[in-house]
């Protein structure tokens, strides 16, 4: 009886001598530390965007890692709350992390002079200030994907486009999640109806977002504009096509922004046929025709496994969250070219990134250009309407007004 | 013996009133003060101990002052809110605003905190007087209510004015706190400046409920009738309560804005008012050493359980992706959440033991087969992929904290404080129990 307890109490302790001998052989490695909602309000996005976070890092570690160095990803989950997210930073700090994943508008906010302090650089794609995209102001933040300034430009340019070349004396419909993420854009907006010479008015949509009867009708009944630009979140954007649709309002007059904009949005509009015509806005390719997509399927397939169905299903935010990690695995890759093969620093890592140019992955990454200025990269953005049971991209990359834009980081810079 | 009393021998109020009765008390708060205010800063000072860990238990601090702040509300005066992270906000507004527009001639640099703390506790208690008015007429559930849509009211107002919030964004940065001209920034400077304001809350609590205002609290709590005829203006001390209640949280919000630099509201919404009521629900309403446990309880456990998870999941976990965990979780919160309320009700102590059992079974059953149906379908040797653990860790995370929640409040509905105090009673007259 003794001897067999002392038997297990020696089996435990090779085991743990195993288990930390383990962790100590991985050395030459660098982490990265990324938050993640996959339980939270915002879980619909979580759920497969960080799966693909991970696949995409698996890919590159299967492929030798960067320069030698393997990648490992450390994920804190915290259900779009801002304290873990504080915490979660110290934590990768603790763990020696050189480039932190922020997720969510709350939480880059509250993390903004922890990462300067720390000289830790992060990346805010699709959510986080606008203003943000100003690298002098804030120089360990960068948005990397269009900003909501930015989309509000493309979105306006695609309705010209759409509208015959003109929008003088042209109505446009701005409807928007009432949170501070969905009033963001109403400047910009603005100052374009003023330039273009279009009229606009904004219809708000309280949290969270599944009851606009009152809206949409007020749109469609008595606005009757030309074009209909919509920013919502969560279940908001199906509940629009619905009502919109309903209306008999023409989907081909609707341009929803990055959030309003995935498969998963359509599928809950009630289907492919009932959002016909419907565009989207997005700061990552859709579908599964790029190289990169593929070769995750090869690792999965050289595996023995499935390929994940989130990369069938949800192709909009799985390509978000490769999207995601190629860039920064991009910056980390040119921070370690410029330190020789030496493990860099955070403060590295940040500088790489204003290096970032010409990384396109296939064609599925925007064609950024980060200069130290411009940690938004040129605010980039592709117009995919659904056609036929999928998404159709129907515009390449495009940028719009950027002089527009320019003058408002400016003006917020003097605030 | 030096901890026990073996009968009553206060010969003064003075020593009835005392607020550690026995000597082993006053021992017990100065080891703890002691451990919080120089061993722990100790250890990490001398590396035994990461500095990761002060961010922890600033963030229990910070939920100190706000959870002590609902505690006399609901705690000690028995009426509920569920509007208190609005008034959080209310706070971390007030000190956005004092510190970016005073002009900084006057204080050679921002509004010092010694002002913009006491000046957001002021407009947070004056905000939640307003909000308390209900309370003169309605009780309970409806009262719960009523605080509900000062939360959304608090909310709208402050994203609907740019006055207050700074603009679009919402959001106001806020430098950071300077002591003596020197800015506090380093995690172990935060970690003592939210330690010395939870301390303060915690014996300013202490003593306000031994109070007269404290008792005329109780009496009200107990029975808000025989309160008015005994003569405690139920009017006054009702507005009073809902004014102190909200101070604490108009503290807890500016303590909050310094310690993350940015005055937001999206840090402040609903989800954190509910966790804030389990909070001292958990910990024990109507006790100080129950709202801290209740605070660490919800601070540190889903950490500790994310930390186990990642660590040791992989062992015993293999390919969890394939589990419709999402499904599975939805199940839980269908038939866990109104068990907990109903667990928390009061009413629900009197049932009766086989009622008590009986639902307990129905909350726990299928937790617990959840739980043990995830571990049993993917149970293997194999090793998860990060992707996997992480997925699971996040899920677990919520279903191991909701069953915790369940368990700890079937085992004494009362919270932690009481748990402890039977612990306790047990061991006062141990071996010698009757």
């Amino acid at each position: 009886m003794w001897k067999s307890g002392l038997k297990q109490l020696a089996a435990a302790a090779g085991l743990l001598g195993l288990m930390s001998a383990g962790a100590v052989a991985q050395d030459k490695e660098l982490i990265i530390g990324m938050q993640c909602d996959r339980t939270g309000p915002t879980q619909i996005v979580g759920t497969t965007l960080c799966p693909a976070y991970h696949d995409y890092v698996a890919l590159i570690n299967s492929k030798g890692g960067v320069e030698g160095w393997k990648i490992k990803v450390i994920e804190i989950d915290h259900e779009y709350k801002v304290p873990p997210a504080m915490e979660a930073h110290e934590r990768f700090k603790k763990e020696g992390a050189i480039f932190h994943s922020v997720y969510g508008t709350p939480q880059i906010a509250a993390l903004a002079k922890k990462l300067e302090e720390d000289k830790m650089a992060a990346t805010s794609p699709g959510f986080g200030s606008a203003a943000a995209a100003d690298g002098k102001r804030f120089p360990y933040i960068f948005p990397v994907a269009a900003t909501y300034w930015s989309q509000a430009t493309v979105a306006v340019q695609f309705a010209k486009k759409q509208l015959g070349g003109n929008l003088k004396g042209k109505k446009i419909a701005y409807i928007f999640f009432d949170n501070p993420a969905g009033k963001e854009p109403i400047g910009v907006l603005e100052d374009l109806a003023k330039a273009e010479g279009f009229q606009m008015r904004t219809f708000g949509v309280p949290s969270p977002g599944i009851e606009m009867g009152a809206q949409i009708l007020d749109i469609t009944g008595r606005f009757k504009p030309d074009f209909v630009i919509a920013h919502l979140f969560g279940r908001a954007p199906a509940v629009a096509i619905k009502e919109l649709k309903g209306k008999g309002f023409p989907l081909s007059k609707v341009v929803g922004f990055v959030w309003a904009s995935s498969e998963a949005d359509i599928l809950a509009a009630g289907g492919w046929n009932i959002a016909e015509g419907y565009h989207t806005l997005q700061y990552a390719g859709v579908g599964r025709d790029y190289q990169v997509i593929r070769d995750i399927e090869a690792m999965y397939k050289a595996q023995n496994k499935e390929i994940p169905k989130q990369m069938i299903d949800n192709s909009v935010m799985y390509n978000r969250g490769i999207f995601q990690a190629a860039i920064q695995i991009e910056a980390i890759r040119l921070a370690v070219v410029a330190k020789k093969g030496e493990k860099p620093t955070g403060q590295d890592v940040r500088d790489a990134f204003e290096r970032v140019k010409n990384f396109t992955l296939g064609g599925l990454a925007p064609p950024l250009a980060i200069t130290p200025e411009d940690h938004e990269g040129g605010g980039w953005v592709q117009v995919w309407t659904v056609k036929g049971g999928k998404f159709v991209k129907t515009t390449d990359w495009q940028q719009a007004y950027r002089d527009v834009i320019k003058k408002h980081l400016a003006d917020e810079a003097k605030k | 013996m030096f901890h026990r009393e073996a009968g009553t021998f206060k010969t003064s109020y003075a020593k009835d009133m005392a607020l550690f009765p026995l000597p082993i008390a006053k021992g017990a708060a100065a080891f703890f003060l002691a451990t919080v205010a120089v061993a722990i800063p100790a250890a990490v000072l001398t590396g035994l101990m990461h500095e990761y860990y002060l961010t922890i238990f600033t963030q229990i601090f910070i939920a100190i002052v706000g959870a002590l702040g609902l505690n006399i509300l609901v705690g000690w005066t028995g009426q509920i809110s569920i509007g208190h992270a609005a008034f959080m906000s209310v706070g971390a507004y007030t000190v956005g605003n004092l510190v970016t527009k005073v002009p900084h001639e006057i204080f050679g640099g921002p509004m010092p905190f010694w002002l913009t703390i006491p000046a957001g506790g002021l407009m947070a208690a004056l905000i939640g007087t307003v909000v308390g008015i209900p309370s003169l007429r309605i009780k309970g559930t409806y009262l719960a209510i009523a605080t509900l849509a000062s939360q959304l009211i608090i909310e709208w107002i402050i994203n609907h004015t740019p006055a207050i919030s700074g603009g679009a964004g919402a959001s106001i940065q806020v430098p950071r706190p300077t002591l003596f001209g020197n800015e506090l920034k380093t995690p172990m400077e935060i970690y003592y400046f939210t330690l010395f304001f939870a301390v303060v809350a915690i014996v300013a609590t202490m003593n306000l409920v031994r109070s007269r205002i404290g008792r005329a609290f109780v009496a009200i709590r107990d029975q808000d009738i025989a309160a008015e005829i005994i003569g405690i203006n139920i009017f006054r001390y009702k507005l009073l309560s809902f004014a102190i209640s909200s101070f604490y949280a108009g503290v807890c919000g500016v303590l909050f804005a310094y310690y993350s630099s940015i005055a937001n509201y999206e840090a402040f919404q609903i989800n954190i008012s509910i966790d804030y009521l389990a909070m001292i629900i958990i910990g024990g309403l109507g006790s100080v050493l129950g709202t801290i446990l209740g605070v660490i309880f919800v601070q540190l456990l889903p950490v500790a359980i994310r930390e186990v998870v990642t660590a040791y999941g992989g062992y015993v976990i293999a390919n969890p992706e394939q589990m419709q965990l999402d499904s599975l979780l939805r199940t839980l919160m269908i038939w866990g959440i109104p068990l907990l309320v109903l667990l928390a009700v009061r009413r629900f102590v009197s049932l009766g033991f086989w009622t008590r059992l009986i639902v307990t079974l129905l909350a726990i059953v299928p937790a617990a087969m959840t739980a043990l149906g995830v571990l049993t379908y993917l149970f293997g040797s194999q090793f998860a992929n990060t992707s996997a653990l992480s997925a699971m860790a996040a899920s677990l995370k919520l279903i191991i904290f909701g069953m915790l929640i369940i368990f700890f409040l079937v085992v004494e509905p009362e919270g932690l404080a009481r748990l402890w105090r039977n612990v306790r009673n047990y061991f006062r007259v141990w071996p010698f129990s009757y």
